[in-house]
């Protein structure tokens, strides 16, 4: 095959022009520089930044403020000091685990609503269940920017002022439109025979959503569950207007409001701080990219 | 499951369940139950601050002090404002930059990560980064990339390049502060608008392409009249979006400049919490965040006709 191949080639050089040769080493050189050297040019910038973050988190202070002697790129001295700093003279483990507990409290509330309001609207199919969908919908679009103040004002009267609770009856606003949209087109993949026998054989409605429909909806789950979590962990209007002490805040308020004291910004600190909050939603992210990526994807598409 | 004993009872009662199962059976209860806790929380905590925040914005509330209608003297101060214009002016600025250029460069991401290319799983995994990190923590930095004295696009383009001799300084005066904070917006926009048109774009039919080969186009020609056309639904959701999040941003803003240098960066959001909580004029914030109301109107609204088209609301597949 090889042999054939090889001798078919040089015959088909001579006979022909060396056009096709050409072209084939044209489209080459195409392919790199419309295709490979874009695609270098987004990553290189798009993954700057955290380049930034780490190398400065890990330089030590005199190599930080001098452009001259140091190349700013790399590290010649590495330090824990930053991190050190971080974690032993500031309130940082504390904001890590109030951030943690707030994030898993919204988005176990918000999942435990969207399920059930997307089971009601997919399955039960209720008159109107359609319109009750697209309020739902709706609800997305209303951004947090113009309910905080109001929510302010009513997390005062309500007495949840600088608590984490205030975060967690709050975070579902945004988190059940997205989680129930989602869950409605993963629920709208699952044949409806199934529930049909499942009914035939006297299941009850509950014993159907929990036997029947959550175990094959995992998927959308998980997806609900990843997005909801990263963006209460990134959610920062309301914790910074609803929290007010020290110890409570969340890590994004935490850094940008603890951290940066007077006019002489601590930016190794900063950055320390920026890398281990950027880190837990990383890492979790890492696992399930395939589910994220779906969910996003999926919720657009629908 | 009596077929053990020796008496084998063919008539056996079903069980009758208890009247908890029987009610949680009974289809308008269920439906009922099953709805309570997402419109409840959505009543309680998004539908009534939205109706309290139009309320406030024509009050004289401030915090710790419950406040009377006053109409609309708070708009009527805020047009006044030069502050609140200059707010205005670059919230529609910034919307309309960032948005182009989010949309521009996703666009052109996600047709380069629709090619045959290698490791396009993990590309697309780092691609979508900026996406997943905390805003703050990535304006953090920004902030430290965009610093006067320490900067290291400066440190580049002076030291290593030689371009100009003075280092650069974004964030000291007002249009370098708008355009930094833009070029911010973007770096973190791309990615969602990147990978949500890659998967429109793989859900178009490569027939479609071969035939239009066939028939002797362009590139060109294949991207204007099928790549587009087709991208078009879910581009204009995701515009929407995108539009509404990019007009209402706070973060980004907030962690970088704070509204400085001299308010010329403050948008609608920013100015709104900045006379609102830490000012203490609630009702004030309020107003400004009442006047973002008819932008987002006009933006959903433009996302339900888009929408509409494609009939997907009433739970039909027809695509």
């Amino acid at each position: 095959m090889s042999d054939a191949a090889a001798a078919a080639a040089p015959a088909r050089k001579e006979s022909a022009t060396v056009t096709p040769e050409l072209m084939s080493w044209d489209t080459r050189t195409r392919r790199v520089v419309t295709i490979y050297v874009p695609l270098a040019c987004f990553v290189f910038i798009l993954l700057f930044p955290f380049y930034w973050m780490t190398i400065t988190a890990f330089k030590p202070n005199h190599e930080l403020y001098n452009l001259r002697d140091y190349n700013p790129l790399w590290i010649s001295s590495p330090t824990l000091d930053h991190i050190n700093h971080l974690l032993f003279n500031t309130a940082y483990p504390s904001w890590l685990m109030t951030t943690m507990g707030i994030a898993i409290g919204s988005t176990f509330l918000s999942l435990f609503a969207a399920t059930l309001a997307a089971y009601a609207i997919q399955r039960l199919r209720f008159k109107g269940s359609q319109y009750v969908g697209l309020a739902i919908y709706l609800a997305y679009l209303v951004p947090p920017s113009i309910l905080f103040i109001p929510l302010a004002l009513m997390v005062f009267k309500l007495g949840l002022f600088d608590s984490p609770f205030a975060l967690i009856l709050t975070y579902p606003t945004f988190l059940i439109p997205f989680c129930t949209w989602l869950l409605i087109g993963y629920f709208k993949s699952i044949p409806y025979e199934l529930e049909e026998c499942a009914l035939i054989d006297g299941a009850t409605r509950l014993q159907i959503l929990t036997k029947i429909t959550l175990p094959l909806a995992t998927p959308g789950l998980i997806s609900a569950g990843i997005f909801s979590f990263t963006l209460s962990w990134n959610e920062f209007i309301y914790a910074l207007a609803f929290i007010s002490s020290s110890e409570k805040k969340t890590v994004p308020v935490a850094i940008l409001t603890e951290l940066v004291t007077g006019d002489v910004y601590q930016w190794g600190a900063l950055m320390a701080g920026s890398l281990l909050g950027s880190l837990p939603v990383a890492i979790f992210y890492s696992f399930f990219v395939d589910y994220y990526v779906s969910s996003l994807t999926g919720a657009v598409k629908e | 499951m009596d077929a053990t004993t020796s008496a084998i009872v063919w008539t056996k009662q079903r069980p009758q369940p208890s009247w908890l199962v029987r009610l949680f059976d009974w289809k308008p209860f269920l439906i009922f139950a099953c709805m309570l806790p997402a419109i409840g929380l959505l009543m309680v905590f998004l539908t009534y601050p939205l109706g309290l925040g139009i309320w406030l914005a024509f009050t004289d509330a401030t915090i710790g002090r419950d406040g009377k209608w006053i109409g609309l003297e708070n708009f009527i101060w805020l047009a006044e404002d030069p502050i609140f214009w200059s707010s205005v002016f670059y919230s529609v600025f910034y919307t309309a930059v960032a948005t182009v250029g989010k949309f521009g460069l996703g666009l052109w991401l996600a047709l380069l990560l629709n090619n045959h290319i290698p490791f396009k799983s993990l590309l697309r995994a780092i691609v979508l980064l900026p996406w997943i990190v905390p805003t703050v923590l990535s304006a953090i930095a920004f902030w430290w990339i965009y610093d006067a004295q320490f900067s290291v696009i400066s440190w580049f383009v002076v030291d290593v390049l030689g371009l100009r001799d003075r280092y650069f300084d974004f964030l000291g005066s007002a249009w370098p502060a708008r355009w930094s904070l833009i070029a911010a917006n973007i770096w973190r926009g791309i990615p969602f608008v990147a990978i949500t048109l890659l998967a429109g774009l793989q859900t178009i039919s490569p027939s479609l392409y071969e035939a239009a080969l066939l028939d002797g186009s362009t590139g060109w020609q294949r991207f204007r009249y099928i790549t587009f056309p087709l991208l078009l639904p879910i581009l204009a959701i995701v515009m929407t979006f995108s539009i509404i999040f990019t007009f209402t941003d706070f973060q980004l803003v907030y962690a970088i400049t704070r509204g400085g240098p001299v308010n010329s960066t403050h948008l609608m959001a920013t100015l709104a919490f900045q006379r609102g909580i830490p000012g203490g004029q609630l009702a004030e914030g309020a107003a400004i965040a009442v006047a973002m109301i008819p932008f987002l109107v006009f933006a959903t609204l433009f996302s339900y006709f888009a929408l509409a088209r494609r009939k997907w609301q009433q739970g039909e597949s027809n695509d």
